[in-house]
C-alpha cells in the first residue's frame, strides 16, 4: 500500500498503461491514505463521492483497448479555488459554504477529459489571500514535516496533500507565490506558468492580472506532465495565450537526460539573496549555486533593482483588484445570506453577510483595495503600483538578456510556526518578497526542493525563473538540477517526508 | 408631496439661457450579449421573455466566470461612432465601474472610462420647421446593461415603500452604446424640441444602421436629459441636474421644459440648484429628486484586467465606413438639392411624411416635379378624404405608371386625374382603367382633323379671324373639338392642327 | 496616517458593503496606517514617462463571434439562490436609487 502512494505520477502512468496497476487500486490507496492522515493534516475541505467510480470507468475503457492520456487513471487533488460541478466549491471561505457551481473550470474539464481521478478539494487561505493557510475559513492545514508549522499558503492544502502522499499530483493557484511558497515549505515541486498559459475560466478570481493555475507534485517531470494537461488557449478566458505550447514533459525528460548544465547561463538575483534571507536558507542556496557552477553552469549576478518595491506594489494591485472581484459575494444570487433583525434593506443584508462570511484578512485587503482605488487616490496608489510593475518587467527583460534562467531562494525562511505571524499582517506579507516579482512580471516560476535547513530540518526551496513563454526552459533546467540534487544527496527531499502522525 | 413652483417659461427664457445635454443608451441587437454568449433579449421580437432564461454564469456574476468581448458589438459600436461623425480610437480599453446594486450581477459594470471607442463627433438634427442644429458629441462608448428589478409591495411599483424586490438578469450584459453630447447651447425656447428631435434622429440612425431595434417603449433606447440654466450675460455654466426615466419622445420635450421652469423659479428666488439625479413622472408631468450626488458615487474606475484593449485598425474602420448607409439627415440634404424645391416646399413634403414615397417614385424615373404634383396634390386630397396616409392608397409604381401615360401623350393631366381617382377606388391599374373607360387620348391626326373641320364649318367666322392672324380665336374651335373628343385629345396638338388647317384652306 | 482614521475606515467599509463592528474598526485603524505607509513607497518610484502595466502579457483584439452558446436553465440559475420565487431572485427592499 505504501508503495502505491509513494509512486511518482510518471511511474504510476507507466504502470497503469502496462496493466500492472489499476486506477481503482491506485485511487483506493490514496483514499486510505487520506483516511489515515487527514485528522492530523487537514489538507482537504471536500472529498469526491465518485472517485472510485471514475477510476473504475477508466480501467474499463483501458481494458476495452481505448488509447488514453498519459495521466488517465492517476488521482489528483484540486485546490478549492477551482469550480467543480460535482463538489462543493468554497475558495476556503464561509461565504460560499455549501455552494456547488453549475459548471466546471476549464482546467477541471481538461483533467476529466484526460481521465484523471479527482480525490477532493484542498484547503486554502480564504480567497487565496494568505501565506500559511491559517486564514482558511474552515481549519488550518498542518505541514507534514512538522505539524506545528504552517504548510505555506495560500495553497497549503494541495502542497501538504502531495507531500504527505495523499495524492501524487495536485492543482494549485499562484497569485503572489501561493504554489511556490508552499512547495518550498513542504519540500515539493510547484510551478506558476506564464500568465495566460493556463485558463482562469472557473477559477475564483483574486487578482485577475496576477492569478495563474499551476501544477503541484513531488518531481519536476510530474509537474510537467500535469502542466501539459492543464495548459493551453481557452476562448472563454480572454487573457489566455493563443499560441500553442510545446510539451513540458518532453522538456523535463530532455533535462533529466542532460549530463550537466554546460551552456546554461544562470543569474542570481542580488536583491533576493540579501539580508532578508535567513542564514539556514542562505546556506542551502549557496551550496546549490556551488553545485550548479561545478556542473558547468555560467553563474552571474543579476540586478532587479525595482524588486524592493515589489511587495508594496503587489499589496496595492492585489487588494484593489480583489476588492472588485469579491464584490459579487453579496447574498443575492448564491452563497451565504445573513439577514439582520428588524426591517433590513438589501444593503443591510449585503453588509451583514459580508461581515459574517469574510474573514479578517479578506476584510483587511478589501478595505485597503477600496482605499487604493478611491477618487483622488488612484494615481498615487494603484496607478503608481502599475508603473512599478512595468519597471520590474523591464528589470527581468534586461536580466534575461544576459542569462537563461534567474534563481533565488523560493522563500526567505523555512516554514514558520502556526500562529507566529497572525498578529502582524505586514510580517506575513513580507515573506512573499521572493515570489511576488514573478507574478508582477507575468513570467513563469518554479520552486523545487534544494535541501533541508540545518537549523530546523525543514525543507528549503530553490526558485527558478524564466522569460515569459519559456515555461519549457524551467522544466528542462529544473529537471537537470533536480537530478543533480538527487545524485548529490542520494534522495529527493520530496520523497523523504517524515511519517505523518 | 408639494409641487415645486415653476417660473413661466417665457420669463425663464428671458432671464436664463438653457444649456442642455443628453445621454442616450442604445441596446444593440447582436445575437449574443456584450461579454457572454447568452442570447440577447434586445434582439428578440417577443415582448414577454420568461425571466432568467437568457443567462450564462457571467450574467449572474458567478465566481470564476469571465467576460469575452462580442466582436459584432464592437463593429456595431464603431459603425455608430462613424455615423455620429466621431473619431474612432485606435486603441480603446474597458474599465470597471464599481458600485453595489442588486441588478448588477458582479457589482461592477464593465464599461469604458477614459478610453472610449469613439469621441468628438457631431450630429445634424432637424427641428420641425427644418431648422438644422449641430449637436456636438462628446463620446460614445461600449458597456453592458444591468438586470431588471421589480419592486413588490409599494404603492406605485417604485422603490419607495416596497417590501421586497425581484431580480431578472435577462437584461444583464446586453450590449449598450452610451452616447454623450457636449453641453448644447443656443437652442433657447426649443431646447425640449431639440431633445426630442435629437433622440428621434439617433433612433432613425441606429435603425438604418441595422444595429438596434431602438424601441423606446421596450427600453432599447433610453435617454437621460441634463439641464442647467445660465443667467443671461454670465459665462459660467449653471449647476445641472440629470433627469432619468424619460421614456418617450414626448417625455423628453416635457421634462426639459419642466426642468427649465423649475430651476428658473429656484434661481429667480435667490436659491441654488442641487446637483442631483431626478426622476421624470410622465403621469404628473414633474421631476422628483433622487439621491444627491455624494461620495457613494465614487466608482473607483480601473482598467478591466480580464479584457484586452480593442485596437480598431484603419482597415476595419474604413471597411465599416464604406458600409454605412446614408443617414436620414444626409439623405434629406441630398434630395433637397437634387429635386431643386424651395426649402418651404421640401419641408412640406417632409412634414407630410411623404419623403419616402417621393424618394421611391423619383428613383423609378419620375421627375421630382411630377412626383410632387401627384403625391402632394391629388393623392393627398384623396387620402385626406378617406382619413388615411397617401402611402396607403397608392404606391410609387402606380404614380410612375400614371405619369408614364402622361409623358407618352396618351393621357392629358385632366384625364390622368380621372384615372387616378378610379385607381384609388380600386378599378385596377392605370392601363386597365384607360382601356376599360376608353380614356386614351386620340393621337390619330385624321380623326382630329375630321373633328376640326366639323367645328370650323360650324363657326365660319372664326376661320376668317384666324386667317387674319387672331390666333387666339382658335380657342373656340379647340374647345369644341375637345368637347367632341370627350377630352381625349391633346389640346396643344389640336391647336396646331386648327391653325394649320385654317391657313391651308386660304 | 491621518487618512486611515476610524471615520475613513467606516466610510470604506460602507463603500464595500461590509458591516464592520466597532472592534473590527478599532483593530483595522491600528493596522492599516502602517500598511498604507509601507505601500506608499510606490509613489516615488516611477516617473511620468513610465507606462502603467494593466496586462502582463501584451495581447489585443481578443474577441468572440456573435454565436449563441448554451444558456443555463432557470433552475440552474436559481439553484444557489438564498431566496427566489421560482423564476426570479428575491431580495429585501432596496434603499438606494437606481443608477
Amino acid at each position: 500500500m505504501s508503495e502505491l502512494i509513494s509512486m511518482r505520477a510518471s511511474a504510476a502512468s507507466k504502470a497503469l498503461q502496462d496493466g500492472s496497476l489499476s486506477s481503482v487500486e491506485l485511487t483506493q490507496a490514496h483514499l486510505d491514505r487520506m483516511d489515515a492522515t487527514e485528522g492530523a493534516l487537514g489538507a482537504f475541505l471536500a472529498r469526491s463521492a465518485t472517485a472510485l467510480e471514475t477510476a473504475a470507468a477508466i480501467d474499463q475503457r483501458r481494458a476495452a483497448g481505448e488509447s488514453l492520456s498519459p495521466l488517465a487513471g492517476v488521482p489528483i487533488a484540486i485546490k478549492d479555488v477551482l469550480c467543480t460541478k460535482d463538489m462543493v466549491t468554497t475558495a476556503g471561505s464561509r461565504i460560499l459554504e455549501g455552494w456547488t457551481p453549475p459548471y466546471d473550470a476549464t482546467v477541471v474539464s481538461k483533467l476529466r477529459e484526460a481521465g484523471m481521478v479527482a480525490l477532493g478539494k484542498t484547503n486554502m487561505d480564504e480567497f487565496a489571500m494568505g501565506s500559511s493557510t491559517e486564514h482558511s475559513g474552515y481549519h488550518p492545514t498542518h505541514n507534514p514535516w512538522d505539524p506545528t508549522v504552517a504548510p505555506g499558503g495560500s495553497g497549503g492544502g494541495s502542497a501538504a496533500a502531495v507531500a504527505a502522499k495523499q495524492a501524487p499530483l495536485a492543482v494549485g493557484s499562484d497569485t503572489g507565490g501561493s504554489i511556490r511558497q508552499p512547495a518550498s515549505f513542504t519540500g515539493t515541486v510547484g510551478v506558476k506558468p506564464t500568465y495566460g498559459g493556463v485558463s482562469r475560466y472557473g477559477v475564483i478570481a483574486l487578482a485577475s492580472s496576477l492569478d495563474q493555475v499551476g501544477p503541484v507534485s513531488r518531481t519536476v517531470l510530474d509537474s510537467a506532465l500535469l502542466h501539459d494537461v492543464m495548459g493551453g488557449h481557452d476562448p472563454r478566458d480572454a487573457t489566455s495565450i493563443p499560441t500553442p505550447w510545446v510539451s513540458m514533459a518532453a522538456a523535463a525528460e530532455r533535462g533529466a537526460r542532460a549530463d550537466n548544465l554546460t551552456g546554461v547561463r544562470v543569474g542570481v538575483v542580488r536583491e533576493l539573496v540579501g539580508e532578508g534571507i535567513s542564514p539556514a536558507v542562505r546556506q542551502r542556496f549557496d551550496e546549490a549555486v556551488e553545485l550548479l557552477t561545478q556542473q558547468g553552469a555560467e553563474v552571474v549576478e543579476v540586478n532587479l533593482p525595482h524588486c524592493e518595491y515589489a511587495v508594496a506594489a503587489y499589496y496595492l494591485i492585489l487588494p484593489a483588484e480583489a476588492s472588485s472581484n469579491l464584490a459579487k459575494f453579496d447574498s443575492v444570487r448564491f452563497g451565504l445570506r445573513v439577514t439582520p433583525e428588524g426591517n433590513p434593506t438589501v444593503e443591510d443584508v449585503m453588509s451583514a453577510t459580508r461581515d459574517t462570511g469574510f474573514g479578517d484578512e479578506v476584510k483587511r485587503r478589501i478595505i485597503l483595495g477600496t482605499y487604493a482605488l478611491s477618487a483622488g487616490y488612484y494615481d498615487a496608489y494603484y496607478g503608481s503600483a502599475q508603473k512599478v510593475r512595468t519597471l520590474i518587467q523591464q528589470d527581468f527583460a534586461q536580466a534575461f538578456e544576459k542569462v537563461d534562467v534567474v534563481i533565488s531562494p523560493s522563500t526567505p525562511t523555512t516554514a514558520f510556526p502556526l500562529g507566529a505571524k497572525m498578529e502582524d499582517p505586514l510580517a506575513m506579507w513580507a515573506g512573499d518578497v521572493t515570489t511576488i516579482p514573478v507574478n508582477l512580471a507575468g513570467i513563469p516560476g518554479m520552486s523545487l526542493p534544494m535541501g533541508l535547513s540545518a537549523e530546523d530540518g525543514l525543507p528549503v526551496g530553490l526558485q527558478l525563473m524564466a522569460p515569459a513563454y519559456q515555461d519549457a526552459r524551467l522544466y528542462e533546467v529544473g529537471a537537470t538540477i533536480e537530478r543533480l540534487f538527487e545524485e548529490r544527496d542520494g534522495y529527493l527531499v520530496s520523497e523523504r517526508v517524515p511519517e505523518v502522525k | 408631496m408639494a409641487q415645486p413652483e415653476l417660473m413661466d417659461f417665457d420669463q425663464a427664457l428671458e432671464m436664463f439661457e438653457p444649456v442642455v445635454g443628453f445621454e442616450v443608451h442604445v441596446e444593440l441587437s447582436t445575437a449574443t450579449k456584450m461579454f457572454s454568449d447568452a442570447p440577447n433579449p434586445a434582439a428578440m421580437d417577443e415582448v414577454n421573455i420568461a425571466p432568467n432564461t437568457c443567462i450564462t454564469p457571467l450574467c449572474l456574476g458567478l465566481p470564476g466566470s469571465l467576460p469575452v468581448v462580442n466582436k459584432m458589438a464592437v463593429e456595431y459600436s464603431i459603425s455608430l461612432g462613424l455615423a455620429l461623425g466621431c473619431d474612432i480610437a485606435p486603441v480603446s480599453r474597458f474599465a470597471r465601474k464599481n458600485y453595489y446594486y442588486p441588478d448588477l450581477a458582479k457589482n461592477y459594470q464593465i464599461s469604458q472610462y477614459d478610453e472610449p471607442i469613439a469621441f468628438e463627433g457631431s450630429v445634424s438634427v432637424e427641428l420641425d420647421d427644418g431648422t438644422l442644429i449641430d449637436v456636438p458629441i462628446e463620446r460614445a462608448h461600449m458597456e453592458e446593461d444591468a438586470g431588471k428589478l421589480t419592486h413588490v409591495g409599494g404603492a406605485t411599483g417604485r422603490i419607495q415603500g416596497a417590501e421586497y424586490s425581484l431580480v431578472d438578469y435577462n437584461r444583464a450584459g446586453v450590449p449598450l452604446v452610451e452616447i454623450v453630447t457636449k453641453p448644447i447651447e443656443g437652442s433657447e425656447h426649443r431646447a425640449g424640441e431639440l431633445g426630442r428631435a435629437y433622440v428621434s434622429t439617433i433612433r432613425d440612425m441606429v435603425r438604418s444602421l441595422g444595429i438596434s431595434h431602438a424601441r423606446m417603449e421596450r427600453g432599447n433606447l433610453r435617454c437621460d436629459a441634463n439641464v442647467s440654466l445660465r443667467p443671461r450675460g454670465s459665462a459660467a455654466y449653471g449647476t445641472r441636474t440629470e433627469t432619468k426615466n424619460v421614456n418617450s419622445f414626448r417625455s423628453i420635450e416635457r421634462a426639459v421644459r419642466y426642468e427649465i421652469q423649475r430651476q428658473a423659479h429656484i434661481l429667480g428666488s435667490g436659491g441654488t440648484i442641487t446637483q442631483e439625479t431626478r426622476h421624470w413622472h410622465e403621469d404628473t408631468g414633474v421631476t422628483s429628486p433622487g439621491r444627491p450626488k455624494s461620495d457613494a458615487d465614487d466608482y473607483r474606475y480601473f482598467p478591466e484586467p480580464d479584457l484586452l484593449p480593442v485596437e480598431a485598425t484603419s482597415e476595419l474602420v474604413e471597411s465599416l465606413r464604406a458600409q454605412l448607409p446614408e443617414q436620414p439627415v444626409e439623405m434629406r440634404r441630398r434630395l433637397r438639392a437634387e429635386w431643386g424645391f424651395s426649402d418651404v416646399d421640401f419641408q412640406a413634403i417632409v412634414n407630410a411624411g411623404l419623403l419616402g414615397e417621393m424618394h421611391e417614385t423619383v428613383s423609378l424615373g419620375v421627375t421630382a416635379t411630377a412626383a410632387r404634383k401627384w403625391w402632394m396634390g391629388e393623392l393627398s386630397r384623396l387620402a385626406n378624404d378617406q382619413g388615411v396616409e397617401p402611402g396607403v392608397i397608392a404606391t410609387a409604381e402606380d404614380v410612375k405608371a400614371l405619369q408614364t401615360l402622361v409623358d407618352d401623350g396618351r393621357l392629358t393631366d385632366t384625364l390622368a386625374r380621372e384615372v387616378l381617382g378610379a385607381m384609388v377606388a380600386g378599378e385596377g391599374t392605370p392601363e386597365e382603367i384607360v382601356a376599360a373607360r376608353g380614356l386614351e387620348v386620340v393621337s390619330d391626326d385624321g380623326a382630329l382633323l375630321a373633328a376640326i373641320d366639323e367645328a370650323l364649318a360650324a363657326q365660319p367666322d372664326v376661320l376668317g379671324k384666324i386667317r387674319e392672324g387672331k390666333t387666339q380665336a382658335a380657342g373656340a374651335i379647340i374647345g369644341a373639338v375637345m368637347k367632341a373628343m370627350r377630352g381625349q385629345a391633346d389640346a396643344a396638338r389640336v391647336q396646331a392642327l386648327v391653325i394649320e388647317r385654317a391657313q391651308t384652306d386660304a | 496616517m491621518p487618512d486611515m482614521t476610524p471615520e475613513a475606515i467606516r466610510h470604506l467599509a460602507s463603500l464595500s458593503r461590509i458591516a464592520l463592528s466597532d472592534e473590527e474598526i478599532t483593530r483595522l485603524s491600528g493596522e492599516l496606517p502602517a500598511i498604507v505607509s509601507a505601500v506608499e513607497a510606490v509613489q516615488k518610484v516611477a516617473g511620468d514617462d513610465v507606462v502603467p502595466t494593466s496586462h502582463p502579457i501584451p495581447l489585443g483584439n481578443v474577441f468572440r463571434d456573435d454565436i449563441v452558446g448554451t444558456p443555463l436553465t432557470t433552475e440552474q440559475a436559481l439553484e444557489g439562490a438564498p431566496d427566489h420565487d421560482g423564476s426570479r431572485f428575491r431580495v429585501s427592499a432596496i434603499l438606494g436609487e437606481e443608477q
